[in-house]
């Protein structure tokens, strides 16, 4: 993984200490909290319904063992024992003390870890594949070019005050792992024409409340324009993008407005100045970052594994583990680890500091001391010995992260919810705690099959809801808590926008409602049909009768 | 109110005119765009120095052939966290090379200082009574930025690690 060198020790130590002296600032009451709040934003720090909450970036989700050992020391000194991890891979401590932050910045930066960007107006964390570098279909490490943008938008002096917040992914496989196609910029790798590595560039997906898909604004980009290409974008957004609202301020507006042809035009024309003003990074540096993310040395291993084969009949668990949670690895004899974070019944995304400390060992035992959290906030083991996949499930489960549901009902993505959030009009967690119990039948969730299940307790969706096969949608109705169930979303390559179907649900009756939709799907699908397909296949029509009666659905 | 320069408070030496003010008087005079365009020709038979005051919602792609005779432009940030005279005072010092004064008016703060200076502004419009030395330190707690703005003398990192000389 990459790791640091002076420079970037002494941009991150030197932050702290900016940090240090804002807080101070703001404690001796030089500034009020109006003037504090674009300057703790800039460093992650919120300030939600009960306490501030404290996002640490965690770049392209890539965490070293000593990294995760000093999260859960964050979460064990500072906060409540727990943290959160995010859709955008990053990583949430939500009790901590004010006064507190410079020192928690501190000891992350010893472990060269930060804060920068993972909120206010500017570029934030760049995300990417978690399968990058171990996935046999990929035509190019995501990580390098993640890394090379996080370096180039960190502290960026022209692009920290945009009209709103901007999201960049990047990935390097067909298969789309990281919902590129629902970022502000979108980065897709591809060889040209001529065979040459280069990108697909897509701007103005996004979710919130105007869910849209990226559109393409460069069918081929070379990869030695890359920066002066993201430039000659965020200059034009931050131009042009809208202020006046910032329900409205996001780039996928201004191309919505726009139209893609029309800012095409104004890109293209402002990147053939950029590229000529020096903002491009010689090949040296991009091969010194490639430099970090070359591959470990694996051990010759044949491709499989008698005891592993045995023991996944001998143990249903673990077969069900390996079925769900174990993908395969471009070396044979190895496999890609996914750790659940959605265990039966608890808080999508959580850990304790005992899990991390556990993962983090773990991951020195059986996965060269390396972590990657996914989107869906779950974590990976990348290089796991199929031969040691037995061993590893056993300490997974004896600290409940061997739950083999990654990819099912159960693994559900929800934001924090009314549970926390100061933005949101209902709870999340609950509710995704209520469903996990429904279906906490293994058998009934592999019957079931291929599910995704996103939950936000707001309008703002950062639990991804439109995105969800299903999707749930947390409304105030009066006081009350009601969800409006969306069908259809996805995040992959084949990405869509779920629609909505019906009126709300009261809280009382979401997951029945739920069970109906799940229940129509398993009436009604065509052999061998996940429930994505079967929607694709049949639209929504079967599923709004089943839920709503003929009648109620004609005259709506 | 004062103006910081190369880190020094001074006091400022031009004047601001109004759409319908007269300017006979005053020397340096700094007029809105809408005036610029109306009344260059009158303006440049002044021989005195003229700058002129552009809203952040006016591209400075405006004055491109007109930079020869204006010796300051003025970028404005109503509230802070509206970015737009960033890319507006990059664009005139890095691509159409304006050499003069890029001064930033309104709401400008000692935290995004460091940032404007990067982007080339070299004049601030600040409030009565700031703490200059605190503002200079700003400056010199970060300084070894990650990627290339309008500061050309300040090499990126990646220069320096490549032992580039300069950036662009």
């Amino acid at each position: 993984m990459y790791v640091y060198d002076k420079f970037d020790n002494s941009l991150v130590s030197d932050r702290v200490e900016q940090f240090r002296e804002q807080v101070g600032r703001r404690l001796s009451g030089e500034l009020t909290e109006d003037e504090f709040k674009p300057i703790r934003l800039m460093n992650g720090l919120y300030l939600q319904l009960h306490a501030y909450m404290l996002r640490v970036a965690i770049p392209y989700g890539l965490l070293s063992s000593p990294q995760m050992r000093k999260l859960a020391e964050v979460a064990r000194t500072y906060d409540r024992g727990y943290a959160h991890f995010t859709t955008r891979q990053n990583i949430q401590f939500n009790w901590p003390r004010l006064e507190d932050t410079p020192d928690i910045l501190e000891e992350l930066s010893s472990v060269e870890m930060h804060a920068i960007q993972t909120s206010g107006n500017c570029i934030r964390n760049i995300t990417a594949d978690q399968f990058a570098g171990v996935d046999a279909e990929e035509l190019d490490d995501s990580r390098v070019w993640a890394e090379l943008i996080r370096q180039w938008s960190s502290l960026h002096p022209e692009f920290t005050f945009l009209p709103r917040k901007f999201k960049i992914a990047v990935t390097g496989s067909p298969h789309d792992r990281t919902a590129v196609k629902f970022h502000d910029i979108g980065l897709i790798l591809k060889h040209g024409e001529d065979g040459n590595l280069g990108f697909e560039v897509l701007i103005g997906g996004g979710l919130g409340r105007t869910p849209m898909i990226g559109r393409t604004v460069r069918e081929f980009l070379p990869q030695e324009y890359l920066l002066s290409y993201l430039e000659a974008i965020l200059r034009v957004y931050n131009q042009l993008g809208r202020r006046d609202n910032k329900y409205k301020a996001r780039i996928k507006i201004l191309v919505h407005e726009t139209g893609i042809d029309a800012l095409r035009k104004m890109v293209e024309k402002e990147w053939s100045h950029v590229k000529k003003e020096g903002v491009d990074l010689p090949s040296a540096e991009v091969d010194r970052v490639r430099g970090h993310f070359t591959d470990p040395t694996y051990d010759v291993l044949p491709d499989h594994d008698h005891s592993y084969q045995v023991k996944q009949f001998e143990d249903p668990m673990f077969g069900r583990w390996v079925r769900a949670n174990l993908a395969p690895h471009k070396m044979p004899g190895y496999v890609i680890a996914n750790v659940s974070l959605k265990p039966i019944g608890g808080a999508p995304g959580d850990a304790t500091a005992a899990q991390m400390e556990a993962v983090a060992d773990l991951a020195d035992e059986y996965s060269l001391g390396e972590i990657r959290v996914a989107h869906e906030q779950n974590l990976v083991l990348a290089d796991v010995k199929i031969s040691d996949a037995y061993a590893l499930w056993k300490k997974l489960d004896e600290v409940q992260l061997g739950t083999p549901n990654l990819g099912l009902i159960s693994d559900i993505i929800a934001c924090p919810g009314l549970d926390y959030c100061a933005l949101a009009n209902a709870r999340s967690i609950p509710v995704a705690q209520r469903l996990q119990r429904r279906f906490a039948d293994f058998a009934r969730q592999f019957d079931i099959g291929e599910l995704t299940l996103n939950i936000s307790g707001c309008i703002n969706a950062c639990g991804h809801h439109h995105a969800g096969h299903i999707g749930i949608l947390g409304v105030d109705r009066r006081g009350e808590e009601y969800y409006q169930l969306t069908l259809g979303g996805s995040a992959d390559e084949n990405a869509s926008i779920g629609k909505i179907v019906g009126p709300a649900f009261s809280n009382a009756e979401i997951v029945d409602a739920v069970e109906t939709v799940i229940d129509t799907y398993l009436s009604i699908r065509a052999e061998g049909e996940a429930f994505i397909d079967t929607y694709r296949r049949t639209g929504e029509e079967p599923f709004k009768i089943a839920l709503f009666g003929e009648k109620q659905n004609a005259a709506a | 109110m004062p103006l910081l320069k190369t880190g020094k408070l001074i006091a400022d030496s031009w004047t601001h005119i109004e759409d319908d003010q007269e300017f006979t008087e005053a020397s340096a005079i700094i007029v809105t765009l809408e005036r610029w365009l109306n009344e260059s020709e009158s303006l440049r038979k002044r021989n005195e120095p003229i700058g002129v005051s552009l809203r952040n919602d006016q591209s400075p792609s405006q004055i491109i052939d007109d930079l020869e005779a204006i010796s300051l432009v003025q970028l404005d940030f109503p509230a802070y966290t509206d970015g737009r005279a960033y890319s507006a005072a990059r664009l005139l010092r890095q691509r159409y090379g304006f050499k003069g004064e890029i001064r930033a008016a309104g709401n400008v703060l000692r935290d995004q200082y460091p940032l404007m200076l990067r982007c080339g502004f070299d004049a601030f419009v600040v409030n009565e009574g700031i703490d200059v030395a605190g503002w200079q330190a700003s400056i010199e707690a970060i300084d070894t930025p990650y990627q290339t703005a309008a500061d050309n003398d300040i090499r990126p990192v990646w220069a320096k690690r490549h032992g580039i000389a300069q950036a662009s």
